[in-house]
């Protein structure tokens, strides 16, 4: 199957316009010791028919989270997603246009982004935002390019998302900015560890918001220790519906507040695509990167959106460039501002509470199973990390019989937590449900006794 | 475009009105919580985020009048140099969204998902097959973030070496400005070389800018003029025997895709837009992916986890195991929604049709430059690729800059070139035509062309005043970047 649309008289006419024999000729610049001269080494071309059953039986090999219950968070959350959403995107005047680099014929895309920026600020409680970066990792990468330009250490806090951290470190190694990770006291960043590590270098402190482990850290008392050292407090948000219940970061210090969307933005599928967020105040909006839009007039003095700020990216700015991103996350920008405008305000506090409600129940009734302790006392949103009396891993595997996705296991990012599982509850799960895993917990702990 | 519901449409925050709703959550079963005592002190949400209250048909009309002020592949011809606009297939559309793919977590057990992962690891050795590589990453998010990967790469490869004075990358004048940009993300250092009078790296200067400080080469070929780089083996050699590395930048792949592999050509890391070259959508400006592959030397310092395969057990897994790694560039996997499309792309062309797609449209990019040649100046008139440089150097005595043509081809129902790059060449109009589109579509296009062409001898004021029936005329940038309303609360200021 090809997707062309000349016929071999059209390509013979063609040919005869631009004075060559045969499509062969069309390649005589290329030379011969750089040429294939041979077919590539893949399988025969499929008809759609055929093409269609290979991928149904590839993706009927996965066992989907929708046909189970699952407790999987650990920053990919599963959420409400308005059957809306979907649909308007699939208009194909959305998904197959280039980036509005022509305002006049993209008002779509503009507005949308111009839409998208205003709800971002307001989740976060910032002032300006961006049309987004690839996922909450590069997110927290961007700001740490934008915080490290002259004082070259960043701090986070050890409950910030290991594969974030990971990521990170990658960006800085080669820029010269130092890492450095705050140990935690039980799940929550250590203050004292903080105060112990900051110093006049430090550039940012970063705190996760719900972190990683769920819980809900003080974000105004880090904000404080880092302004004291003149250093930039970035908060990276957990769960993006969390913005539902907590206090906006922008309220409590912040002053770059990143996260990812997926959550509003569309299914998980296996992780991406993800949108990354991110916003700040207007002192910074020079030094964030990627695509922004802006509001103004056309020579009639209707209004009209276009791309601005443009002297900050790589096209014009070329090596003098904070960043190289151009392609962001449209789409998804667009998904998120349906499924915003879908919800609203109360919608997103319900679903929120609603996603809360869920895991207190869940907590209080797994940790009635003897042997099962929440591991930090402190304040969590939707999301919790358990003591077991059996490995995670052991745990996970008896459930997955019972077509139940467990826990993030913790000892695959923290060796020694091997006893220790993270559980994320969504609007989703149902008492009955959860009171059925629990009792499927209680027989497999039991069984373990004998062992 | 100019029709009476073609109007704009009000931010959906003004038709906000109190006590509309549009969503419908489950009642919830479980036991009420005391807010309090969940969230601390002065952590409860205060001040809301102010989102829209509106129906559900409000937000159906909303987001589709909207989508009518856009203007895709779908809605027409769309001939955007070296960003590749070709028909997104359906099929793919609909392949990306079984539910098989779309619900799976990344911390899911492996034994769930095995499914996905053979698609992924088809799909690296599918991609490692068409560029001439060994191994590939999908973690990238995106065209630049394959760049930076691949620069991230190189630069470890010679750390590991002990050979740490190497920071310094070279890129062509003609390169797109991602590439210097990247190499500044790296951490690197920046060596612009001229082309040379056939828009060409100029071998001389290449050879005089290499030494022990040189990193990497970084190039597209063909390049942003639309000209294959006659000189590569030498360009190769010249880089490698000053201890450098060659990265191949994808942008331009659909040119060459089975007639000649960048791995042939002494390329050592390449990265490609699976949203130029392998037909996913651009979305209005992503999600894409941007894979990079390298040669088996490399393979070690790709970002981890790579995906691979047992065949004791007949088992994918990840790889997290990778020592020399240069870290991680993207929490968890990648886009893998717009892989999916990638895979059934090349599954569906096969080894043949993928050359096809090559050959048609190099057809297409030459016949469409023999067809506007007759009105207006090409910077290199000769044998192009996928894609050829045109300016207005003909239509200049009557005051007519390329804004002024690309705005008139609005008018006409077309999407204007890419615009004023690449900057070695005075204002330049680059035209990427694709192999999917028909030659009634580049003779139609051409004519406009050749009226526009008429326009700027007999009607000059009508393309400088264009775009005359689009929805919004020329949108004032001065004025946007001086006032920065970026929000709606900036507005209501």
């Amino acid at each position: 199957m090809n997707y062309l649309a000349a016929t071999e008289a059209d390509k013979q006419k063609m040919l005869e316009r631009i004075g060559l024999d045969s499509m062969e000729d069309l390649f005589t610049d290329i030379p011969d010791n750089v040429k294939l001269n041979r077919a590539l080494n893949l399988p025969e071309g499929m008809s759609e028919y055929e093409l269609k059953k290979k991928i149904k039986s590839m993706s009927s090999q996965n066992q989907n989270m929708d046909q189970v219950i699952s407790f999987l968070g650990g920053g990919a959350y599963d959420h409400y997603m308005p059957a809306l959403v979907d649909h308007l995107l699939s208009r194909s005047e959305w998904y197959t246009a280039y980036t509005p680099y022509q305002p006049e014929i993209s008002q779509g895309t503009l507005q949308n982004i111009f839409e998208f920026q205003t709800m971002v600020c307001e989740l976060f409680g910032m002032e300006v935002s961006n049309a987004s970066v690839y996922d909450g990792a590069n997110a927290l990468c961007e700001a740490m390019i934008m915080t490290t330009d002259r004082k070259k250490e960043i701090i986070l806090s050890g409950a910030i998302h290991p594969e974030y951290i990971e990521t990170v470190e990658t960006y800085a190694n080669g820029l010269g900015v130092e890492v450095k990770t705050a140990g935690l006291k039980g799940t929550i960043t250590s203050i004292d560890e903080l105060k112990a590590s900051i110093t006049d270098k430090t550039g940012a402190v970063a705190v996760q918001y719900p972190n990683f482990f769920g819980n809900i850290e003080d974000l105004q008392a880090i904000a404080d220790l880092a302004h004291e050292h003149k250093a930039m407090f970035i908060v990276v948000v957990g769960d993006i519906i969390s913005m539902g219940m907590l206090e906006a970061p922008g309220n409590l210090g912040a002053d770059i507040v990143v996260g990812e969307g997926m959550s509003l933005a569309g299914p998980i599928n296996f992780s991406g695509p993800s949108i990354g967020l991110m916003a700040t105040t207007k002192k910074n909006v020079r030094k964030l990167p990627g695509r922004m839009v802006g509001m103004t007039d056309d020579k009639d003095g209707r209004r009209a959106f276009v791309l601005t700020l443009q002297a900050r990216e790589q096209h014009i700015r070329r090596e003098k460039a904070l960043s190289n991103i151009c392609s962001n996350q449209a789409l998804h920008a667009l998904a998120t501002n349906i499924t915003l405008c879908t919800l609203g305000t109360k919608g997103l506090k319900e679903m929120a509470l609603k996603s809360m409600r869920n895991a207190n129940y869940a907590m209080r009734r797994f940790t009635a199973i003897e042997g099962v302790e929440l591991i930090n006392g402190g304040h969590y949103f939707n999301e919790f990390a358990l003591k077991l009396p059996v490995s995670a891993k052991l745990l996970n595997k008896r459930l997955l019989k019972k077509d139940i996705f467990g826990c993030v296991d913790l000892s695959r990012f923290y060796p020694e937590r091997v006893n220790e599982g993270l559980f994320f509850l969504s609007e989703f799960r149902t008492k009955e449900e959860i009171d059925l895993v629990a009792q499927y917990m209680e027989v497999i702990f039991n069984e373990q006794l004998f062992k | 475009m100019n029709s009476c519901l073609s109007k704009r449409e009000k931010l959906i925050f003004e038709k906000s009105m109190p006590g509309h709703k549009a969503y419908f959550l489950p009642k919830g079963s479980t036991p009420k919580v005391d807010i309090e005592e969940m969230i601390p002190a002065g952590m409860i949400r205060k001040v809301e985020a102010r989102l829209p209250q509106v129906s559900e048909i409000d937000v159906a009309r909303h987001f589709t009048r909207l989508s009518n002020l856009n203007f895709g592949v779908d809605t027409g011809f769309y001939p955007l140099g070296s960003c590749t606009m070709k028909y997104n297939p359906k099929i793919n559309e609909a392949m990306a969204r079984m539910p098989g793919f779309i619900w799976l977590h990344p911390y899911q057990d492996p034994s769930t998902v095995q499914g996905a992962m053979q698609l992924m690891y088809e799909l690296d050795v599918s991609l490692a097959e068409i560029l001439g590589m060994d191994k590939m990453t999908l973690q990238p998010a995106a065209g630049a973030h394959g760049e930076l990967t691949g620069i991230k790469v190189i630069k470890a490869y010679h750390d590991k070496r002990g050979d740490f004075k190497r920071t310094k990358v070279i890129v062509p004048d003609s390169a797109h400005g991602t590439n210097p940009a990247t190499a500044r993300m790296a951490g690197l250092g920046v060596v612009e070389i001229k082309s040379n009078a056939n828009g060409e790296v100029d071998v001389e200067a290449l050879r005089a800018a290499v030494g022990d400080d040189t990193a990497a080469l970084m190039l597209t070929n063909p390049n942003t003029l639309g000209l294959f780089e006659s000189q590569i083996k030498e360009i190769a050699e010249v880089v490698h025997e000053a201890g450098g590395l060659l990265y191949y930048d994808g942008a331009n792949a659909n040119a060459i895709i089975g007639v000649s592999r960048p791995g042939d050509m002494g390329f050592d890391v390449v990265h490609v837009n699976v949203h130029k070259t392998f037909s996913t959508p651009h979305g209005g400006g992503g999600p894409g992916a941007g894979p990079v592959g390298v040669k088996g030397f490399l393979a070690p310092f790709l970002p981890k986890p790579t995906v691979e395969y047992n065949d004791v057990e007949d088992e994918y897994y990840f790889d997290y195991d990778r020592p020399d790694t240069i870290g991680r560039m993207k929490a968890f996997y990648g886009n893998f929604g717009v892989l999916v499309k990638t895979y059934c792309y090349i599954r569906a062309l096969g080894a043949e049709g993928i050359k096809e797609a090559a050959e048609m449209a190099v057809l297409n990019a030459n016949y469409l430059k023999a067809l506007i040649s007759e009105d207006y100046e090409i910077a290199q008139d000769r044998l192009c690729k996928h894609e050829f440089v045109a300016t207005p150097k003909r239509q200049s005595e009557y005051g007519i800059h390329t804004t002024d043509i690309a705005k008139r081809m609005l008018d006409y129902g077309y999407h204007p070139p890419t615009i004023y790059f690449p900057l070695i060449v005075d204002e330049a109009m680059m035209f990427e035509p694709t192999e999917t589109e028909s030659k009634d579509t580049l003779d139609e296009f051409a004519a406009v062309m050749a009226e526009i062409a008429k326009e700027c001898r007999e009607n000059p004021e009508i393309v400088k005043s264009a775009p005359n029936c689009t929805v919004v005329g020329r949108p004032d940038e001065v004025k946007a970047a001086k006032q920065q309303i970026l929000r709606w609360e900036d507005f209501k200021l």
